[in-house]
């Protein structure tokens, strides 16, 4: 099972690798990360995806990412309401042939074409994990050239912050 | 730790230099002795400590001699030790003695010189990356690249090293923030938003303790590192004399409580006694205290305690059912706990229980062979306890020697037994007996080592002869790497493959050459009057104690074994 782990630490040097060395040392990859300032530039967030076959190495890791002095508060969402999005910007073959079906696609799934060249397009698209992975397996019998993915971001739904929750 | 510890009154604002701060700040902190080696980037630190008489610098003749001294000085003082190194090499020698205290939860500041801040990152000459490199084996580091910071850091560094489950701190300090000037403001404020432990726990879960012990037939009481550390050996022993409750220390754990008490089991696991094993085996109610459920004391999880309810009391959540399943987990201070616990547990008795447990303790006590032709290791091991009334503190270094040294050697007191743990350090014991001492000049101190151990630091003689540390060195010299030997005896047919330690120097030679005094002693009749003769040297003193060659440490419980069955356990 994927686990939706949502980070606050401190915004300094160093702290991306405290975090990704606990994980390293258990062998543990880590599916996706993201992390940027939040309101308090003091302050990040990270959301942490990681795969969790064994409950118990999750909960170890938990509990050691708690104890990190660069971790204000650590929550693991997994089983909570949240929203959350990722980014995805896809490369893909095009010409006046196929052009206005991968349009079409594109307007099926709410993306953007943000670059056009002489043989390719540059399309943008956000989604919860389900949709991007969805728009990807529609584009690729086009060809995709290149393809970058950001990390998963979530928040949970409702008045929690991290000031009460 | 219940208490912060005490800073002195804020000091009126004066510019000084990073340098001088950094005394200025370990001075606020209450820091007597610091043991460290000069080096390029720490040129500027070292000139602030000349003539400086409120701090003592120990010059070890290795890094890493200075961090096991250090670690020494804490644990036997109960305060931060303090270890100071230059860059490159100099930090990466401290590494070593960082993991040791790391594994072992030893409140330490390391202090190391960086270069400057524009010359980082590009492999300039004595350059490391030592908070990377101890990231995995400090509880905190920093880099402080603005001298702005250096006094909070500093207070940062003793308050984190030393509060909730301690560790050590590494602080580096770049060659230009310790030359460049700011004012000087003590104590600075924390900026610590992320650190957090808990010191009471859930008092829920107390009440289901105080159930557990009142419905228990059997209850055991597993006791560790964590009762030192929180200082509750009082309340330890309240608690098991009114629950009646007998108690299996830890090696970490030994002297939490007096090893000659009439519940005191000794030490579980590997080499733990049988009695102890037998009891974690019946025992119905496991009451785990400051403890964290090691592999060397569990032996095969599956088989650890299997009747038991598990309580786990300790103020490390990431401990709590880590490698055990736990029935009843409480995070906080063991003290803090304790002291509730025995606000609302009644006494009670276990007849039965006990005449079991101490019927193991009749009829498979700790033994060996005694001969007249050549001494037992075990046999000198108690001789010293004999000759320094128990009162002597113990360090290791890490083999047979430590074992025979953590069952024969009784403790009385919670900070008299020094031995790298966790992490199992050889070359340990010297030097933190030297730490000991520099804390305690007038106790009687002994290294309990091997003849392979002893080498990996003995260039602290030097140390010992400079600084007038009569500490007592007692090698058991069997020419083998004993403990490896014991495994290749036992589990692979005695191939015995690069363990017999073979152009071993004459340590009674190699103590004189630094001008300490030795003696080499082959009789066992002998044994007794050379450590008497030891202990009356105002010298450091080794003694070189030629012992069986092929002796093994039992009981031993096989790796991955279950408790019960031990290997010259019952026999």
């Amino acid at each position: 099972m994927k686990h939706t782990l949502s980070v606050l630490v401190e915004n300094r040097p160093g702290v991306l690798t405290r975090i990704a060395g606990l994980f390293a040392r258990r062998g543990f990859n880590i599916n996706s990360l993201a992390v940027g300032e939040t309101e308090d530039p003091e302050v990040s967030r990270m959301t942490i995806v990681v795969d969790g076959e064994d409950e118990r190495i999750i909960e170890q890791v938990t509990k050691q990412l708690n104890k990190l002095v660069d971790v204000i508060k650590l929550n693991d969402i997994t089983q909570d309401e949240f929203v959350d999005r990722e980014l995805i910007m896809i490369k893909v073959c095009c010409d006046s042939s196929n052009r206005a079906e991968i349009i079409q696609i594109v307007d099926i799934f709410r993306a953007r074409i943000v670059d056009m060249g002489r043989n390719t397009v540059i399309i943008e698209a956000t989604g919860d994990g389900g949709k991007v992975s969805a728009i990807e397996t529609s584009l690729k019998p086009f060809g995709i050239k290149e393809l970058v993915r950001t990390g998963k971001v979530a928040l949970v739904r409702g008045a929690k912050n991290r000031h009460n929750e | 730790m219940t208490e912060v510890r005490k800073v002195g009154d804020s000091m009126k604002a004066k510019t000084l230099t990073g340098a001088e701060i950094l005394i200025r700040a370990l001075k606020e902190e209450g820091v007597e002795v610091i043991f460290g080696y000069p080096g390029g980037q720490v040129l500027h630190i070292y000139d602030a400590l000349y003539n400086e008489k409120q701090i003592k610098h120990v010059l070890t003749r290795h890094e890493q001699g200075a961090a096991h001294a250090a670690d020494g000085y804490a644990r036997a003082t109960d305060k931060p030790g303090v270890v100071l190194a230059t860059s490159g090499p100099g930090a990466t020698n401290l590494v070593t003695g960082i993991a040791t205290a790391y594994m072992d939860s030893v409140p330490m500041v390391a202090i190391t010189g960086q270069v400057a801040c524009n010359m980082i990152g590009k492999d300039s000459f004595q350059e490391a990356d030592i908070t990377g490199i101890t990231q995995p084996i400090t509880k905190y580091s920093y880099l402080v690249k603005d001298v702005r910071d250096l006094a909070r850091v500093i207070h940062e560094a003793f308050h984190i090293a030393s509060t909730g489950r301690p560790g050590p701190v590494l602080v580096d300090i770049p060659k230009d923030v310790a030359v460049s000037s700011t004012e000087f403001v003590y104590p600075p404020e924390f900026d610590l938003p992320g650190y957090k432990y808990i010191y009471n726990g859930v008092t829920a879960k107390l009440t289901q303790v105080v159930e557990a012990i009142k419905k228990a037939e059997k209850p055991l009481i597993y006791a560790g590192g964590g009762i030192k550390a929180s200082r509750a050996h009082a309340e330890l022993l309240e608690f098991a004399e009114r629950i009646n409750a007998p108690v299996t220390t830890t090696m970490m754990g030994k002297g939490a409580f007096p090893d000659d008490h009439p519940l005191a089991l000794g030490m579980p696991g590997m080499h733990g006694t049988s009695y102890a094993n037998y009891s974690l085996s019946e025992c119905d109610l496991l009451i785990g205290l400051g403890v964290r459920f090691d592999d060397r004391v569990t032996g095969r999880i599956d088989a650890f305690a299997p009747n038991a309810k598990v309580v786990h009391i300790d103020i490390d959540p990431a401990e709590v059912g880590k490698n055990v399943q736990i029935d009843i987990p409480l995070v906080g201070d063991v003290r803090k706990i304790l002291t509730s616990l025995l606000k609302q547990v009644t006494a009670k008795q276990h007849k039965p229980w006990l005449d079991t447990v101490y019927q193991w303790r009749r009829e498979y006590p700790l033994k060996y062979c005694t001969t007249t032709d050549v001494i037992k290791p075990q046999f000198v091991i108690e001789e010293i306890y004999k000759a320094t009334n128990g009162e002597a503190f113990v360090t290791t270094e890490t083999g047979q020697h430590q074992m025979w040294a953590a069952q024969y050697y009784k403790c009385k007191y919670p900070r008299q037994f020094m031995s790298s743990g966790g992490l199992g350090t050889m070359g340990y014991g010297f030097p933190a007996a030297l730490g000991v001492q520099m804390a305690y000049p007038e106790s009687i101190v002994f290294d309990i080592a091997g003849d392979g151990s002893i080498q990996m630091n003995s260039q602290e003689l030097a140390t010992a002869v400079h600084y007038q540390l009569p500490v007592n060195i007692a090698i058991l010299n069997n020419n083998f790497l004993g403990m490896v030997r014991q495994w290749q005896d036992l589990f692979l047919d005695k191939r015995y493959s690069h363990t017999r330690l073979e152009g071993n120097p004459d340590f009674v030679k190699l103590a004189q050459a630094y001008g300490a005094e030795g003696l080499r002693v082959e009789r066992p009749e002998d044994v007794r009057s050379a450590i008497e003769q030891a202990i009356k040297s105002p010298k450091p003193f080794v003694l070189d104690f030629v012992v069986e060659e092929e002796e093994n440490v039992f009981p031993m419980v096989p790796p991955g074994g279950s408790l019960n069955k031990m290997l010259g356990g019952s026999d």
